[in-house]
């Protein structure tokens, strides 16, 4: 056991902080949704180009496709390190995390080729359609049905949480291709164009207020066979790559964002008072505090020994459900334990620009996106713990 | 980074399980558990053969010269086995002794601890303080010549019945004074106070002008006994994951076995997420204490922080895991004759020495709004 960052990793690392430094741009000061939004959905893919043009777009992507091969610890550095510098949010998590790597393994050559570069260069911007209405905890039920009409797929349904579709080029669907055998058996993945004829957008209002998510209509959309991911009626076998991915992926990125979270509650409790005496001087304030930072800590912990396995047996496994788990139901406590350390004043829109309110809103969808929190249960009772199947 | 143990701590670690499992089946901790010191002579004479007992202090010293990691790994089996007896307090007065940094006295007892021919305790607590170093005071410590006379009394002295050493945190004319006797010296009256704890007996020391050998005085003395307990914590945590995975594992093949409505029970959602969350306290806490453990040992920056971190996290993980346990073994879970009830209660007794929950969130809120 040695938790020390070995040479690579340091090195890694100080080269990356050091290319940070110099290009990181200045924060976006318009406004981020609602009619504005094509400004910063510009800001984004600038973003993304500098950092394809500086050779830190797909790090983790095999250095054969435009990648630089980067560990599992590597790019869990580079997540936490952009972060921490205030780089934008990342444009590409699904085409970078999702997408690319699914394509890698199951894509034609075409594919590899039109698709890899141009997630990299940030010129395509993806989203994934899985969900729909009535397929959430059960997304293998899905019905959005694809029939084949000579050399194209002609699509009819609807999906619903579809993240980052107001502002893609492209998206990743799984639709039902064969309604007559077991659902997982069914279903196959397209590559579709969302300039396609057929296609409607609504924006998700979500309680935050923001609308980071969207439903998405299709009447008669028609998809070239040639976009097909994978063989017919194998999506399923193909998402769940995909899915695993998602998770482990998530958990990293989270860990700066907390971070930044619990720092800025420290230095509110330092310096503002309640009763005449300082937030930091109440003995219970302090005791949630004190939680705060070791359930943090504990996070940052469970990501660093996930990782260190993921080195050694390449592929996430069922563990990525520990920690999707984990920092779901954590930012949830953390959210609730800052609005009570800060006091009635926390729940004004104007108190550190709604961030504390935007955070104990927005974590309650947490435990519910990517998996929710009693289905990551099930899996770790049934896929680790080796109990019978429950559904 | 490797988060991993290397290849002799995974044979350390098997070795220590296969022990336990030979010479204290549970079994056996249920008989030990049942007699007044819960000391089997035989059983530390052989943990002891192994080198088990100081494996972290330095050959010269009598140990192995292992890493707290090495440590740890030891006593998260101890802990799987709910072994009986005072290999904590051994190796609490063992590190103490080693960190006071008082040569005659490591010279003259620590080769015969890591031997198991003595046993030793610290007598810390007291009832009007708590687990901070600077807050003993109820046993004075006069000057007498080259050593000082103790007199006053302490509380939940681990093993004290079977201890031929002890080392008492006592309050001289120079702060806090760390002073080692021997059990058998007059004065010294030693009565049992039976804890939730069968495994691990807890007793009342009185002192009246025991004579004592100083091993370290003020801030050395206080720099040395907080060491000791954090030592002592990378211990306790490791012993509570070991505990933990031992509940975990049983409660699992139960939910896989027990039928209730003609189906298995681990079949129910309500049963698996119980299961579920217990591995989940369990890794997180087994991540925490590794940790602590590694960051004690390379004196890292956040070493301080980290064992309390370990400490409030594995003592509130255990009360969970515990309470699903039981909860998931239904009536059965509850009885005497099911094994649950015995690391139950050795977790709660862990979960107060070296200071509880409170106190180490106290400790990681003080770190982080006033050291910074």
């Amino acid at each position: 056991m040695d938790l020390n960052l070995t040479p690579d990793e340091q090195s890694f690392r100080d080269e990356l902080r050091a290319w940070l430094k110099e290009n990181v741009p200045e924060e976006y000061d318009g406004q981020r949704g609602g009619e504005d939004s094509d400004g910063y959905w510009q800001y984004l893919r600038d973003w993304q180009k500098k950092l394809f043009d500086g050779g830190w777009a797909g790090v983790s992507w095999p250095t054969e496709f435009g990648g630089r091969g980067a560990t599992p610890i590597q790019q869990s550095i580079f997540l936490q390190e952009t972060i921490a510098a205030g780089a934008p949010e990342h444009l590409g998590v699904i085409g970078e995390g999702l997408v690319g790597p699914t394509i890698i393994v199951a894509g034609t050559e075409e594919q590899k080729a039109k698709y890899l570069p141009r997630i990299l260069s940030g010129e395509d911007v993806w989203c994934q359609g899985f969900s729909e209405p009535n397929a959430g905890s059960d997304v293998a039920a899905l019905g959005t049905k694809a029939v084949l009409d000579g050399d194209e797929w002609v699509v009819n349904g609807q999906k619903i949480w579809t993240s980052f579709a107001q502002g893609s080029d492209l998206c990743f669907l799984l639709v039902r291709t064969d309604f007559d055998v077991p659902k997982h058996k069914g279903i196959t993945a397209l590559l579709v164009d969302m300039k396609s004829q057929g296609i409607t957008r609504k924006p998700l209002r979500q309680m935050s207020g923001d609308s980071g998510f969207n439903e998405l209509f299709f009447s008669d959309m028609r998809v070239p066979v040639a976009n097909q991911l994978g063989p017919l009626n194998q999506g399923w076998k193909i998402c769940i790559t995909a899915l695993m991915n998602e998770r482990t992926n998530l958990g990293s990125s989270m860990f700066t964002f907390f971070d930044q979270a619990v720092d800025g509650l420290i230095e509110h409790a330092r310096t503002r008072k309640r009763n005449g005496k300082l937030l930091s001087e109440c003995p219970l304030k302090r005791q949630k505090i004190g939680q705060a930072v070791a359930d943090l800590e504990v996070y940052r912990l469970n990501i660093a020994r996930a990782l260190s396995r993921m080195e050694k047996d390449s592929t996430p496994g069922p563990e990525g459900s520990m920690l999707k788990i984990y920092w779901s139901e954590m930012y949830q406590r953390l959210s609730q334990a800052s609005m009570e350390i800060l006091g009635d004043v926390s729940q004004l829109k104007d108190f550190d620009g709604g961030e504390w309110v935007y955070r104990y809103l927005r974590s309650k969808g947490s435990t519910i996106e990517g998996g929710t929190s009693e289905i990551q249960r099930c899996i770790l009772a049934e896929r680790v713990l080796g109990l019978p199947k429950s559904y | 980074m490797d988060y991993d143990l290397s290849k002799p701590q995974k044979m350390l670690q098997q070795s220590v399980r296969e022990f336990c499992q030979r010479q204290c089946p549970l079994e056996k901790v249920r008989e030990i558990m049942e007699t007044d010191t819960a000391q089997d002579p035989e059983l530390w004479q052989g943990i002891a053969d192994q080198g088990w007992i100081g494996l972290h202090l330095s050959e010269d010293l009598g140990g192995l010269g292992l890493a707290l990691v090495d440590l740890a790994v030891v006593a998260e089996e101890l802990g799987r086995a709910c072994l009986p007896g005072p290999f904590l307090s051994t190796t609490w007065a063992a590190t103490l002794i080693s960190k006071s940094g008082h040569e005659a006295a490591a010279k003259k007892y620590l080769a015969d601890l890591c031997e198991g021919s003595k046993i030793a305790t610290v007598a810390c607590f007291e009832e009007e303080s708590g687990w901070a170093a600077e807050e003993y005071s109820t046993i004075k410590a006069n000057e007498s010549g080259d050593g000082v006379l103790l007199s006053g009394s302490k509380q939940l002295v681990g093993d004290a019945a079977v201890a031929d050493i002890m080392i008492v945190a006592a309050r001289g004319d120079k702060g806090l004074t760390l002073a080692l006797i021997e059990t058998s010296a007059d004065g010294v009256s030693i009565k049992a106070t039976p804890g939730i704890d069968a495994t691990r007996k807890l007793y009342e020391v009185k002192f009246e002008n025991v004579p004592g050998t100083v091993l370290a005085i003020g801030d050395d003395a206080k720099r040395a006994l907080t060491e000791s307990q954090q030592v002592g914590n990378v211990a306790v945590c490791a012993e509570l994951v070991g505990s933990m995975q031992w509940m975990l594992e049983t409660t699992v093949e139960y939910a896989r076995t027990r039928k209730q409505f003609d189906q298995i029970i681990g079949s129910f959602q309500a049963v698996q997420h119980k299961c579920a969350d217990m591995l989940l306290a369990t890794e997180s806490s087994r991540s925490a204490a590794l940790y602590a453990a590694w960051a004690l040992s390379e004196s890292t920056d956040d070493a301080d922080r980290a064992v309390s971190i370990a400490k409030l996290f594995c003592a509130d993980s255990a009360q969970k895991v515990g309470g699903n346990a039981v909860q998931v073994h239904g009536g059965i879970g509850f009885t005497w004759e099911h094994d649950l009830h015995m690391f139950y209660k050795r977790n709660k007794a862990n979960e107060f020495l070296f200071g509880d929950s409170t106190f180490h969130r106290e400790h990681v809120a003080l770190i982080a709004i006033d050291a910074a």
